[in-house]
């Protein structure tokens, strides 16, 4: 056979690369001085704390220390910067039992980290936390094929299981950008919603038993293979999203669907948010049980990818929104004729401007990466600030417009102008699950910015009665915001749980939760 | 003068999808497998479709043809959506067509149409052949450029460059004549979606080998396909020392 290049007509995703050139990253503690400061209750890391480690560990390559220890204390976003002096990389569940129990009797906080590719500061330590990385932990421990239960340690990388999983016609419920870094024990830990949301649901409803390391070292196991199981308390959900705050997870089991023979992507231009919407409607009643994602970006997030990936649009005219909408199934000849019958009706109906279809893989690839790209070319300029959230449809756009608004009156933003901190605020995200991407894409991280749009934003949201996060979580960005989404009572339900859980207040913190 | 032209499209597995043999070693797996227009054949019918454009009322006709089974069909309204003007499946069922067989039944296709400029593929990523435009040259007798990285046309003379080792070869010739495209004579466009709409109403001839007099038989007999033996990991040395000493063991110096 004939191996063609993988990049035969357009370069697929350009890798992501953090340049080190940059200046250093400043560090979280002096950036948000008046928003943390450190608690002297914990004890200073010594000597004999590491030596303890290295006896537990065993191998010298999953001790990190020093200078060495920087990739694990900046973000990728590089907003924020951590002072650990130490990550430890157990390779056993009951190396990090023996870790946490250590660190809960001596007063030694910690922090949980997966793939560090979190967007809200979450994985990342503020001032010495020691970093607990699940990177070691990354071995497949089995699979079903016959119920699709998946059942693996939690630092396998997440396009490993579903590399796996496909090549047994199977396929992980979860897809995101970052699948090429980011691990399945952290996309638990975090709630990660994604790309296939909108068709398989939450991790809520997918994950059917965790292994989770407690503060006191106890090893908290119900890796089932059971669909259902009413017996009293859903303990592993308390973990799901809960953000490395009341234990570390070890393992997952996860229920996975078939995967689709046959997928179509299209991607349309539309004339306004109100016409998104109605195509949305009507591709949820015509594509029925098929349709996959339906995705929306803006037209200024179109011209950014763009810059980013060096390429022309391939829809030729300019829309002030473009949708995404991919479906999958069992049957291309079935698909096809829905989808085609689905886009003849929306042009005939004028709610769809112009709009093209995949014809083969590649193209089908190049067309995702028109969405895929948009968080990488949003921090190309210097940085951007990321709100992730959960609106009703009618409001949903409304944030992206009023956030940029309010900055412009402040003078502060220019797509071209390199003098303005603000290149533009621009809104794309899951329609089809509520749930938008403001991304504020910025020259340089200031603070005269981010005054500007923190607390409006969570205000606005507040108001609008949204979520603060959809998917993203809380972490360190969000942490005094938490009151915009729950209510006293709620907050105070969880804090119970973390003290009770938690009750040296070791687990991640400085975070959006402390005992 | 005007151009009535020809290309021929060729349905193959999807380029980005990895093969695998059978059980029975006899070829490639291509149940549930996802079956696209050959790469370079995109190629072919975007230059076409570029020669209309950029050359008002030049073009006559683009008319494209598969052989294939029944399926090409989709492949043909794809071909048809992107901008063909008509097709023609030429419906072989499941049987698989050499080179030779697919040029004379491409050679009937050209006398029906009376096409002037052929433009092809220089090969499909299934057999990698690379002989279909050749054989189909000899048998019309007409001039033939092979592997164009660039098409000109200027009046009735066309100017075909390809890449060769060190530098480029632009071969002249006047219609008619047959070009085979290589990877980098152009990027194809995307589907857009009124088109899909009309290419259902645009022609679309079925015909079968007997309706055109050619006899499909085989000359090539395949005994057995394998996988090529997997490559040993490599190893990784220490020192320069250690390097000439493993290369010297497996007498590579």
């Amino acid at each position: 056979m004939f191996k063609l290049p993988k990049n035969l007509f357009r370069p697929l995703r350009p890798v992501f690369r953090p340049t080190r050139l940059y200046s250093s990253v400043p560090l979280t503690a002096e950036t948000y001085k008046d928003k943390v400061s450190i608690n002297d209750k914990f004890k200073k890391l010594n000597d004999s704390d590491i030596e303890f480690f290295k006896g537990i560990l065993k191998d010298e390559s999953g001790l990190i220390t020093g200078d060495d220890c920087l990739g694990y204390n900046e973000d990728w976003m590089r907003k924020y910067r951590g002072q650990s002096q130490l990550v430890l990389k157990p390779r056993t569940t009951e190396q990090v039992s023996m870790i946490l129990k250590y660190c809960n009797a001596n007063n030694l906080p910690v922090v949980p980290q997966g793939g560090n590719t979190g967007l809200v500061g979450g994985s990342n330590p503020i001032f010495d936390e020691i970093i607990i990385s699940v990177a070691n932990l990354n071995n497949i421990r089995s699979f079903d094929p016959v119920s699709g239960i998946f059942k693996c340690d939690a630092g396998v990388i997440l396009e490993t299981a579903d590399n796996y999983l496909a090549d047994n016609g199977y396929i992980f419920p979860l897809d995101l950008g970052a699948k090429g870094s980011c691990h399945v024990g952290g996309v638990v830990a975090t709630n990660a919603g994604g790309l296939r949301l909108l068709r398989y649901g939450s991790l809520h409803g997918t994950v059917l038993g965790l292994e989770a390391v407690l503060p006191d070292g106890t090893i908290y196991n119900s890796m089932n293979s059971l669909r259902k199981d009413n017996t009293g308390f859903d303990l592993k959900q308390l973990f799901i999203g809960s953000e490395g705050s009341i234990g570390i997870i070890t393992g997952v089991s996860i229920l996975c669907p078939i995967r689709s023979s046959s997928v179509n992507v299209a991607l349309l231009g539309v004339s306004s948010y109100e016409m998104v919407q109605k195509v949305f409607i009507e591709s949820k009643k015509e594509l029925g049980e098929i349709l996959s994602a339906f995705e929306f970006m803006d037209l200024n997030s179109q011209k950014l990818v763009g810059q980013y990936l060096k390429l022309d649009h391939p829809l030729e005219d300019e829309y002030p929104f473009y949708v995404l909408i991919e479906t999958s199934g069992s049957n291309k000849d079935h698909d096809d004729e829905k989808l085609e019958t689905f886009l003849a009706n929306q042009m005939e109906a004028e709610l769809v401007n112009d709009g093209i279809i995949a014809q083969d893989e590649s193209q089908l690839r190049n067309l995702w990466s028109w969405r895929e790209s948009i968080p990488e070319a949003s921090t190309m300029n210097g940085g951007v600030y990321k709100y992730d959230v959960s609106l009703p449809l009618d409001d949903l756009y409304s944030l992206v417009e009023a956030s940029s608004e309010r900055l412009r009156g402040e003078g502060l933003v220019d797509f071209e102008d390199g003098s303005k901190p603000v290149v533009e605020a621009i809104g794309y995200g899951h329609l089809g699950d509520g749930n938008l991407h403001l991304n504020v894409c910025v020259r340089e991280y200031s603070k005269s910015v981010e005054s500007v749009l923190e607390p409006f934003i969570y205000q606005w949201i507040q108001e609008h009665k949204g979520s603060i996060s959809a998917e993203h979580g809380l972490g360190f960005q969000k942490k005094n915001y938490v009151g915009y989404t729950k209510n006293d009572i709620e907050i105070k339900l969880m804090k119970e749980i973390k003290h009770h859980y938690d009750p040296h207040g070791i687990m991640n913190p400085y975070k959006y939760i402390t005992a | 003068m005007s151009l009535k032209i020809l290309v021929p499209v060729k349905r193959v597995i999807d380029f980005a999808v990895k093969p695998i043999i059978n059980k029975a070693q006899t070829g490639v797996e291509t149940k549930g497998v996802k079956f696209s227009m050959n790469p370079f054949c995109d190629i072919a019918l975007e230059e076409s479709l570029k020669i209309r454009e950029s050359n008002k009322g030049l073009v006559d006709e683009i008319h494209a043809v598969s052989i294939g089974p029944t399926k090409a069909q989709d492949i043909l309204r794809t071909a048809l959506a992107k901008g063909a003007d008509t097709s023609t499946l030429v419906d072989v069922g499941d049987e698989e067509v050499e080179p030779l067989a697919v040029a004379k039944i491409l050679k009937k296709i050209v006398e029906k149409q009376q096409s002037n400029l052929i433009i092809l593929g220089k090969q499909a990523i299934d057999d990698d052949s690379n002989q279909t435009g050749q054989m189909l040259a000899g048998l019309l007798g007409w001039p033939q450029a092979t592997n164009a990285s660039k098409v000109e046309i200027n009046g009735d003379e066309i100017s075909v460059t390809r890449e060769i080792d060190g530098g480029s070869d632009t071969l002249k010739a006047k219609l008619p004549m047959i070009i085979t495209t290589d990877l980098r004579l152009n990027e194809p466009r995307y589907v857009k979606l009124p088109n899909i709409m009309k290419a259902k109403k645009k022609p679309l001839e079925k015909l079968s080998p007997k309706d055109l007099d050619i006899e499909i038989s085989k000359r090539l007999q395949t005994l057995k396909v394998q996988a090529p033996p997997e490559r040993p990991a490599g190893v990784k040395v220490e020192s320069v020392d250690e390097l000439i000493e493993k290369l010297k063991q497996v007498k590579a110096i």
